[in-house]
């Protein structure tokens, strides 16, 4: 492999665009393998964007894109490298799994290139021992700091000794300490295997400055290429900084210049804020340990520290968001407490995940805060107008905040944060992530807001250039406030030469932890092969369906759901509750049927006509009725269900033979409770004639000259719960599976971890399949459980073959997880996932699946809908064991009709699923 | 004033949100459109289009005319099979009814040897196997007893039975299936709405960024309520217009404006509901699980699918304190009965007081949980 002198990527004439945005205009690079390659550029110049093309992420829409040695808009040729590149998207952790540990998500990923046992175990350690996380293997990802989830990241990315390493801006919102030993982790592993390739984004120009090749890009194009030395050189400037700021075209550097803070004209008056002792708990993690400082008006504060250090809680106490467990803040002298609305309108608020409407145009955010802070209504418009010129906003006034580049952004979080003219302002890492232009911009704004608008500034910050602009600072660590001052009186203290280098003396004084930088000998590669070899000695073509990779995803699964017994818990509990009540709720049995008289005869007769409603156990009489206007009003007041009227003279006109007549309303509301009505009325009625026949001449009523014999099968008693508790089982495997399924395959999208999907050997089909695993064995369970139900509980004997009924509960369940796999493939938010899941079960599970009729007896749509929806099979299979007692070979055409689902609805998923991102 | 100013604007804003979200309109376009058409015009709760077979072993006039006898609508038109046919097609479920003509049917007849005739029914139909007897025995009655009309029947009884259904006089299903499944969407999609969007703020983080603002929680809350309320009110008006009256013919006896002020007050509670559940789940896969939990149920047993008068007893004391029973119950008062307020105004009352109580319920939570964030 070392002999690889080619150029690893080479990119030729390719343009991106999403919707009407050009994020990449004919860009075209050639970049040598083992190099380290720098990408810079302001953001939403198309960085983020070349790096997926190149990772093979995101789809290829015009151009050409080489990577290792072929064509990557070839799948197969993705496929071929995908295990020789690593690729670690954008944003803290984003393609971990919070809810697993460190190890497992090392497990996982290892899993996922094929990796045997001993080998994945042998690089874990490995790993973790070179990164210093091996103290905190089984801690759940979510719970680390941003450093670690970097290094975790990083670790997932190496575990397969890729050939080309893509970072997408590793160190945004990191710690100096955290990024020095992050950059020092790289270092050490180049020098193990030389031929890897780095490719990196960065917004940080101190770390360009120690790449061999740095490429600056601007407006989706490239702008030059060189070493840091060339790219310097050629601008005619010192700095790299600089450098990237002169070659800028004018539009965008013009107004750029280095940035004067002018000093703080002193103002009288009361501290503007005060923490004493401030101290917030989270259960038996102390996040904040008494915090205490005093920041004067109009002074810029600035807060510095490792990631989840307690900066955000600490400035979250001062906002009032969140209750401190001990201690007290005061703004401007008055207490701050969490519910008082009128501090609110002193302090513009920013935090440090952007929370703004992303569905809203910027104009409309601006107005709708505008709005929200009771600005005079005349001066809403203006003040709008005035903050979009201020901030530069006026080309994106009108476009959707979700489409915006981060930078923009954080302009527009600021100018929604500043719209009512704040006394303070408390910002929470305002410029992660935005380009040093941008931060330039930023802060040009910050010092005339403090200096000119005597504004309090309290901003928190990981760049070191940003914090000597301060006032003072604070360091922060684990909790505890560690040096409060100028920033020239910090390094005075630690005798260090810049901030950053006073900083890290205090990070490593405070918490006695030495980055792990001599024992580069844990890094010896662990029977280290090259990537190549071992697929050939594995003998795997990576095309071909691998239970190991996809297998990983299964275990990965059911190792999250395991962590979230909640989840489990309701599945299954639910699963019994909703059998519960629908096994006694939903019934056809109607009985209490309430009635009432209107007798205006009341002659012995009658009343005896009336004893046979009285005696049925249908039937509850409610008082009688007054006249007709009294029938009509408890009819329609629901308070009856059937109304008599027996005419007057009913007890003459009968014993006279002029054959009397009764009359009777039913209410049609409910068509079958009205039918059922009709059924027991004319029962009443024929056995009131018979014994009326018996008594009067001594015989039966003449009959037909035939016998009927009614047969009811399956169900002797007919009564409901034989059928129904058989049909509820079938009815209770659609939702929870499917709604189950559907989120936890949407969520990944949401969340980004889908990502490995693209990335990865892994295939879709492998991806589909074995996501689906644990979900099966969660709808098997719950139908064991019910099962034992309906039997034990229900007393409904299961006739047939247990069998028989096991294995097509198996097929059905892995029909209806199918079900939710495609609707997951087409929706992107969890949102719609569980409403479209909704939809698509309920109406055709509960309407046309034969619950409430036979589905030979829909029409239309109704009846495709129902042959072609599984529950329609399996409650004909459910309800066949149940009460008929067959087997296999009775029921062969539904098991026939169940068994095409899954591979059906696999197919369908594969077809909408994308392999990558578009 | 300044309150409700920012609810209202807090309520626009959750308006424009919505209007983005194009795969969640398209679905609340196709639940009150598409699904309540196929509801009505697909399941019908009285006869209709019954399977229904017969084994002729008399193959006689008279069986001829029995056979001929039975018509659509109630009846697909009747298979023809041999007697060791009769097991499979039940259990199949193809044919829900079998009737068994035996052979010298018609001479026993004439002769009066009283022949028998056999009705096979699949009780496990719950729904046709009881009408259908009737509607197959009545029939069947009435063939036979032309043909021996010597011998006729039925003008001899002493009393006359005159049953009318009021309100529905044919009991047409489509008239019910059509607003029930109205109600049904709206339960399932003012939960979702509010819900769902409750969670999708407080994991983006918006919600929170609310809070640091001179607003209040109960502000927060109760603009999400009108805005998703009003959005499904406006859809089951319209559905209520578009699809049942005028496309489904569905005449409405009582007053719409009513029944939609009723949905309203509804609404109100559901919505609530909805932001309730939202404040139990901790992430979106556990919001569905309890959506499930909580909606299936209250659609299943509120009377808009099976008669809440089959229920056990403790069960329909429990679902009185379930405002979907009394939603479903002033809706058949008001739209089949000509209900005026008059009638409906206790559960009118009832539904209110409940939302209220939930309202509240939800209110105490939402600031809890909102407050207390992942970090």
């Amino acid at each position: 492999m070392s002999e690889e002198v080619r150029p690893s990527v080479r990119v030729e004439g390719v343009s991106h665009r999403y919707g009407k945005t050009v994020a990449l205009d004919g860009v075209a690079l050639e970049l040598p393998g083992g190099r380290m390659v720098g990408i810079v550029g302001p953001d939403g110049v198309g960085k983020s964007t070349l790096l997926g093309l190149v990772a093979g992420a995101r789809k290829i829409q015009s151009g050409r894109v080489m990577a290792l040695g072929g064509d990557m808009a070839s799948s197969a040729h993705r496929r071929l490298v995908c295990p020789r590149i690593a690729y670690m998207p954008q944003g803290l952790g984003s393609n971990l799994y919070m809810d697993l540990t460190i190890s497992e998500n090392l497990a996982f990923f290892g899993r996922l290139f094929g990796q045997g046992r001993r080998e994945r175990r042998e690089r874990i350690e490995a790993l973790l021992r070179s990164t210093g996380l091996d103290p905190f293997a089984e801690r759940p990802a979510g719970k680390l700091s941003g450093g670690m989830k970097q290094k975790l990241g990083l670790c997932c990315a190496l575990i397969h000794d890729p050939d080309l390493l893509i970072l997408d801006e590793p160190t945004t919102g990191v710690d100096p300490l955290s990024r020095r030993q992050f950059w020092d982790l790289i270092e050490r592993i180049r020098a193990r295997r030389p031929a890897m390739g780095v490719l990196v984004a960065t917004a940080y120009m101190d770390e360009a400055e120690k790449f061999d090749l740095l490429v600056a890009m601007n407006d989706g194009a490239v702008l030059a290429t060189g070493s840091p030395a060339e790219i310097k050189a050629r601008a005619g400037c010192e700095s790299l900084e600089e450098a990237f700021v002169a070659l800028l075209p004018e539009r965008h550097g013009r107004e750029h210049r280095t940035l004067e803070v002018p000093p703080r004209t002193m103002r009288d008056g009361p501290p503007a804020i005060i923490a004493e002792g401030l101290t917030r708990r989270f259960g038996d993690f102390t996040a904040v340990d008494r915090a205490s400082f005093e920041i004067a008006r109009g002074e810029i504060f600035g807060f510095l520290g490792s990631n989840g250090c307690g900066k955000t809680t600490t400035m979250k106490m001062l906002t009032g968001l969140l209750p401190a467990s001990e201690g007290t803040a005061w703004l401007f002298g008055e207490e701050a407490k969490a519910h008082d609305l009128e501090t609110r309108k002193k302090v513009g608020y920013m935090s440090q995940a952007f929370s703004l409407y992303a569905e809203l145009t910027v104009r409309q955010n601006l107005d709708l805060h505008a709005r929200l802070f009771h600005l005079p209504r005349r001066r809403i418009a203006g003040r709008v107008d005035e903050l979009i010129d201020r901030f530069g906003l006026a080309d994106y006034a009108d476009e959707l905040t979700e489409k915006l580049p981060l930078g923009v952004r954080q302009r527009l979080s600021l100018a929604v944060a500043i719209i009512h003219e704040p006394e303070i302002l408390i910002l929470d890492e305002p410029t992660s992530g935005v380009d040093p232009v941008a931060r330039d911009g930023f802060w040009e704004i910050l010092i005339d807001l403090s200096r000119n608008g005597g504004v309090t500034i309290f901003i928190s910050t990981h760049f070191m250039n940003e914090a000597t602009r301060c006032d003072r600072i604070s360091l922060m660590h684990a909790g505890r406030v560690l040096a409060s001052d100028t920033p020239a009186a910090l390094i005075t203290e630690k005798g260090a030469g810049s901030l950053e280098e006073a900083f890290i003396a205090y990070l490593e004084e405070a918490s006695g932890d030495k980055p792990a930088q001599d024992d580069t000998r844990t890094l010896a590669p662990p029977n280290a092969g090259p990537s190549k070899e071992r697929d050939a000695a594995g003998g795997r073509h990576p095309l071909a369906f691998d239970w190991h990779r996809a297998l990983a995803y299964s275990m990965r699964e059911s190792m999250e759901i395991r962590r979230d017994p909640i989840r489990l818990a309701f599945a299954l509990l639910g699963t019994v509750i909703l059998m519960l009540v629908f096994g006694y709720g939903i019934t056809f049995d109607v009985e209490d049927l309430t009635y009432a008289v209107l007798d205006r005869d009341a002659s012995p007769e009658s009343r005896t006509y009336l004893e046979g409603f009285a005696g049925s156990r249908y039937f509850v009489e409610r008082p009688p009725l007054a006249d007709h206007a009294d029938l009509d009003r408890q009819l329609r007041n629901g308070d009856v269900t059937l109304a008599l009227e027996i005419p007057p003279g009913f007890g003459k006109d009968l014993l006279r033979g002029r054959r009397p007549e009764i009359a009777a309303w039913i209410d049609g509301a409910m068509p079958f409770r009205a039918e059922t009505i009709r059924g027991y009325l004319e029962g009443v009625h024929l056995r009131y004639l018979s014994d009326l026949a018996f008594e009067t001449y001594g015989e039966e009523l003449p009959g037909l000259p035939v016998g009927l014999e009614p047969r009811y099968r399956y169900n002797q008693d007919f009564k409901s719960v034989f059928a129904m508790v058989p049909s509820n089982i079938a009815i209770l495997l659609v939702f929870i599976p499917a709604i189950l399924m559907a989120l936890g395959v949407v969520r990944e999208k949401e969340l980004g971890q889908i990502t490995n999907l693209y990335v990865t050997p892994v295939t879709r089909l492998e991806f589909l399949l074995c996501k689906q695993l644990p979900y099966i064995a969660i709808g098997m369970s719950s139908y064991l459980v019910m099962v034992a139900m309906a039997v034990f509980l229900f007393g409904v004997p299961l006739k047939g073959s247990f069998f028989a009924l096991s294995l097509a509960a198996l097929l059905y369940v892995t029909a209806t997880t199918g079900l939710g796999l495609v609707i997951s493939s087409f929706t992107r938010t969890q949102a719609a996932a569980l409403f479209g899941t909704a939809i698509g079960t309920t109406l055709p599970a509960i309407q046309f699946s034969g619950l409430m009729q036979p589905v030979s007896s829909l029409e239309g749509a109704a009846a495709l809908v129902g042959q072609a929806y599984p529950t329609t099979h399996f409650m004909t299979i459910s309800v066949g064991t149940f009460t008929k007692a067959l087997d296999f070979g009775d029921l062969s055409a539904s098991f026939l009709a169940l068994a095409l689902f899954p591979p059906a609805l696999t197919i369908a998923s594969l077809l909408l699923l994308k392999g990558q991102e578009r | 004033m300044r309150s409700l100013s920012n609810i209202f604007r807090l309520g626009i804003k959750e308006l424009y949100s919505l209007r983005r979200d194009a795969v969640m309109l398209s679905l609340i376009l196709f639940t009150f459109t598409v699904s309540v058409y196929a509801a009505a015009t697909g399941i019908s709760h009285d006869l209709n289009n019954s399977a229904i077979a017969i084994v002729d072993e008399d193959r006689s006039q008279l069986s001829l005319r029995l056979r001929e006898a039975f018509l659509p609508p109630y009846f697909r038109e009747p298979a023809l099979i041999s007697f060791r046919d009769i097991d499979a097609g039940m259990d199949t479920g193809a044919y829900t009814f079998v009737i068994v003509i035996p052979g010298d049917f018609e001479a026993d007849l004439l002769a009066g040897r009283r022949p028998s005739l056999q009705l096979n029914i699949d009780a496990t139909a719950m729904m046709q196997a009881g009408t259908g007897e009737r509607h197959i025995t009545g029939i069947l009655t009435q063939v036979i007893t032309e043909f021996v009309d010597e011998r006729a029947v039925g003008a001899t009884y002493p009393v006359d039975l005159k049953a009318r259904y009021a309100f529905n006089p044919n009991i047409t299903s489509s008239w019910f299936t059509s607003v029930m499944e109205i109600i049904n969407n709206i339960t399932m999609l003012s939960i979702i709405l509010t819900g769902a969007a409750l969670i999708r703020e407080r994991e983006h983080g918006t919600i929170e960024h609310l809070l640091v603002m001179p607003l209040t929680p109960l502000e927060i809350m109760v603009a999400k309520v009108w805005a998703n309320g009003l959005v499904i009110l406006i859809a089951c008006g319209l559905s209520l217009w578009l699809v049942v009256e005028i496309l489904l013919q569905v005449p409405t006896v009582g007053s719409k404006p009513l029944f939609l002020a009723g949905t309203a007050l509804y609404l109100f509670f559901a919505t609530a509901l909805g932001i309730f559940l939202a404040t139990l789940a901790r992430s979106m896969p556990q919001f569905g699980l309890l959506f499930i939990l909580v909606v299936l149920p209250m659609n299943m047993l509120s009377g808009g699918e099976t008669p809440i008068e089959g229920q056990p007893e403790i069960l329909q004391t429990i679902m009185q304190a379930v405002p979907s029973v009394h939603f479903v119950s002033f809706a058949q008062a008001i739209l089949y009965r000509g209900a005026g307020l008059e009638i409906v105004w206790p559960q009118f009352l009832l539904v209110t007081a409940i939302g209220s109580v939930f309202f509240l319920f939800a209110a105490a939570r939402f600031r809890k949980t909102i407050s207390v964030t992942k970090s």
